[in-house]
């Protein structure tokens, strides 16, 4: 599988949840400690993001940015393997 | 690792690479809407479309009078904030006196199909090259969440606590179908953008929209059902559950007139 | 283009207005039918094309003076023009503009109200042009034709305060100056520069920030703020209080008047000094900003001050600002369309010399 990672802006973060329920790897849920804004706010608390994108396109903060493995990365891994 | 959310000076974790951020046309700056608010999305996907197509330059928004008010403030790009109802008489102006911009509307129900009925229709009517948005979430929200014209029957707003009850305050106004009818429309579609795949049809939605005005040959005319957890009184997860079970049958998503097909 | 001094015409006064803003560069006019302005409208849209100004019927003055807003605000010289009713659906534009610093041009065509009123020519609408006219503190630069003349020229003017200060222009005129035929001589073509406007929404070029036209400033430290600098900015405009003085060096009773009804006056003052009364005629020819040093000065020598206008006592209110108690101020006008005979003004310069030797008895 391929692997990839988010950044999420935290002080920008609003809690919303959205990425949470948008999430097919189910990676995601709320911090709990809280920003400055007093939102809990988006973390990865497992290593299984795929880099799918899904969580960012939902989120109406544009606070996550998104990185993947490169394809072919994974297949010179395959072929090492 | 990320102190900073600047894209510059963002760099990606050792192996991998950047696949998505948001758009450098989109200010970097917090945006005022409510947790998990449809505008933001609609926001980011046109500024995405912005920066993808290069218009940048060439672009010319007018903001209207609702939550969306402040929509200058998050779109990088010249802007005029209009007096309610009147966004696309506004950007009538402009695209009249720049008919090589690109100009677009971003608006509410309120203010697009309460107060600015008749300026929607005649615009679109003259069939001026310009992009509507218009952001249905059947309420007021930057007032308090008062009835709009497209709250559904029986819905509770401020202004409804019994329900919305027709023989007081009418039927929603479907007034995409409207638009649709009208021959200076060119294209006329209703979005979503509650989950994923339906904001990847959005964005494919404006990306045409913004394509069609080059053309030249009428309005492009986008509604998104959205939702506003805070009128609706829901978390953003019930809303956009209660949007899909409620709005949608209302207000069925999908083309309603496309160049060349209708 | 040709350099023959232009050869004077005969002209209705909205047919003039109109010929003179194409020769004034015009690039848009956004406008409704309304009685007695029409014609505004009409001439644009036949004559609009070989100029190259787009010329649209909007669908009601509020989308006029929206597009007005839009094209204003997107760096066009723009204008509209109206009558009383449609004036007033235009209010809450232009206090948009105002604020957003937005130069145009309105032409108002005032006729009797309140109401629908009637068609006829009256100057019920100083209070609305002159004192904002919307909702919030702001101005408008007025300007009053009397002539055929004036209908064009003001144009010219017009654009040029509107775009020295970025603040919305607006020409009180009547009925009677828009339907009447007189001689004019047309400004020519072309010779209205148009001045850089760095501010305008023309679409953000890389490197600069964008230029966001708005009149909302939600904080109210940032509110008050602007509306400092639109209060100096009309300070500032004072020094633009136009005149027009007839005979006030030696005049016992000063007629103060505008518009159609300064022409009246000058009529009534002729009458007057056949009779022996010296009675002079002093004009406002900017309404906002309003030459109160001169209505001051020239009142100072009189020993009666009479505001005549077609309306029930509108200006009449800026005149005693002016003289400020120092001498009597006394009002003639005519409502509902009426216009006041110059006969009707003698009778009252008559009975105001009477009373004022009865006193001195």
């Amino acid at each position: 599988m391929i692997k990839g990672t988010i950044h999420v802006s935290i002080d920008i973060c609003k809690g919303c949840e959205l990425c949470i329920a948008a999430c097919p790897q189910e990676s995601l849920a709320l911090s709990e400690q809280i920003n400055k804004k007093g939102y809990r706010y988006a973390v990865l608390i497992k290593d299984n993001c795929t880099g799918c994108v899904n969580c960012a396109l939902v989120c109406p903060d544009a606070v996550i940015t998104v990185y993947r493995e490169p394809k072919s990365a994974k297949k010179r891994e395959a072929v090492e393997a | 690792m990320f102190e900073d959310r600047k894209m510059e000076t963002m760099t990606a974790p050792a192996g991998m690479e950047l696949v998505y951020r948001r758009p450098s046309t989109l200010v970097d700056t917090p945006m005022h809407y409510c947790p998990g608010c449809s505008h933001g999305v609609v926001h980011r996907l046109i500024m995405e479309v912005v920066e993808e197509t290069g218009i940048q330059e060439k672009t010319i928004g007018v903001a209207p009078v609702g939550c969306s008010v402040f929509a200058y403030n998050y779109l990088d790009v010249d802007m005029q904030e209009a007096p309610h109802g009147r966004a696309t008489a506004v950007a009538t102006g402009i695209k009249r006196v720049h008919p090589d911009k690109i100009v677009f509307t971003y608006q509410g129900d309120g203010d697009l199909a309460a107060i600015g009925t008749g300026e929607t229709i005649h615009t679109v009517n003259r069939g001026e090259s310009i992009v509507v948005v218009f952001i249905n979430n059947a309420i007021y929200g930057m007032t308090g969440g008062q009835m709009a014209p497209t709250t559904l029957l029986g819905m509770v707003t401020s202004t409804t606590p019994f329900g919305r009850e027709q023989p007081v305050m009418g039927y929603p106004l479907k007034i995409t179908e409207l638009i649709a009818h009208l021959p200076g429309a060119y294209f006329v579609t209703r979005q979503a953008v509650h989950t994923t795949a339906h904001v990847r049809k959005a964005k494919k939605a404006l990306q045409a929209a913004f394509e069609y005005q080059g053309h030249n040959k009428g309005t492009c005319f986008l509604e998104f059902v959205s939702n506003c957890p805070s009128g609706w009184k829901m978390t953003p997860l019930e809303a956009n559950d209660w949007l899909e079970k409620n709005m949608l049958p209302m207000y069925p998503l999908g083309d309603l007139k496309v160049p060349g097909r209708n | 283009m040709s350099h023959k001094p232009e050869q004077p015409r005969l002209m209705k006064g909205n047919e003039a207005l109109a010929e003179s803003a194409l020769r004034a560069g015009i690039h848009a006019y956004f406008g409704y039918p309304i009685t007695p302005q029409s014609e505004i409208l009409e001439y644009l849209t036949e004559h609009g094309r070989q100029y190259g100004c787009v010329v649209l019927q909007a669908e009601s003055e509020i989308a006029a003076i929206n597009m007005i807003y839009g094209a204003g605000g997107a760096g066009g010289r723009v204008m509209t023009s109206s009558s009383s009713p449609g004036i007033s659906l235009m209010q809450e534009g232009l206090s948009y503009m105002a604020c957003a610093e937005i130069p145009c041009l309105v032409v108002n065509v005032n006729r009797g109200g309140p109401g629908l009123g009637t068609i006829q020519p009256a100057q019920g609408d100083y209070f609305q042009a002159t004192k904002g006219g919307g909702h919030g503190d702001y101005r408008l630069i007025v300007l009053a034709p009397s002539s055929v003349q004036e209908m064009a020229d003001f144009v010219f003017e017009g654009f040029r305060l509107a775009e020295k200060y970025r603040n919305p222009a607006f020409i009180l005129t009547d009925g009677a100056l828009g339907q009447m035929m007189e001689k004019v001589i047309l400004p020519p073509a072309g010779s209205l520069p148009h001045p850089e406007k760095p501010w305008a929404t023309v679409g953000k070029p890389k490197h600069r920030e964008r230029n966001i036209l708005t009149s909302l400033h939600i904080e109210s430290e940032k509110m008050e703020k602007v509306n400092h600098r639109l209060q100096e900015k009309y300070t500032a405009l004072q020094r633009e209080a136009r005149h027009e003085a007839f005979q006030t060096d030696d005049a016992e009773v000063l007629l103060v008047a505008y518009g159609l009804s300064a022409r009246i006056c000058q009529k009534a003052m002729e009458l007057a000094r056949e009779k022996g009364i010296r009675a002079g005629v002093l004009r406002p020819i900017t309404l906002y900003p309003f030459p109160s040093k001169a209505v001051a000065g020239a009142a100072e020598q009189a020993s009666n001050v009479l505001v005549v206008e077609l309306n029930s006592g509108q200006m009449i209110e800026d005149v005693k600002l002016a003289v400020n108690g120092r001498r009597p101020v006394h009002f003639k006008g005519r409502m509902g369309g009426i216009i006041i005979s110059p006969e009707e003004v003698l009778a009252e310069i008559e009975h105001i010399v009477e009373h004022t030797q009865v006193e001195h008895v």
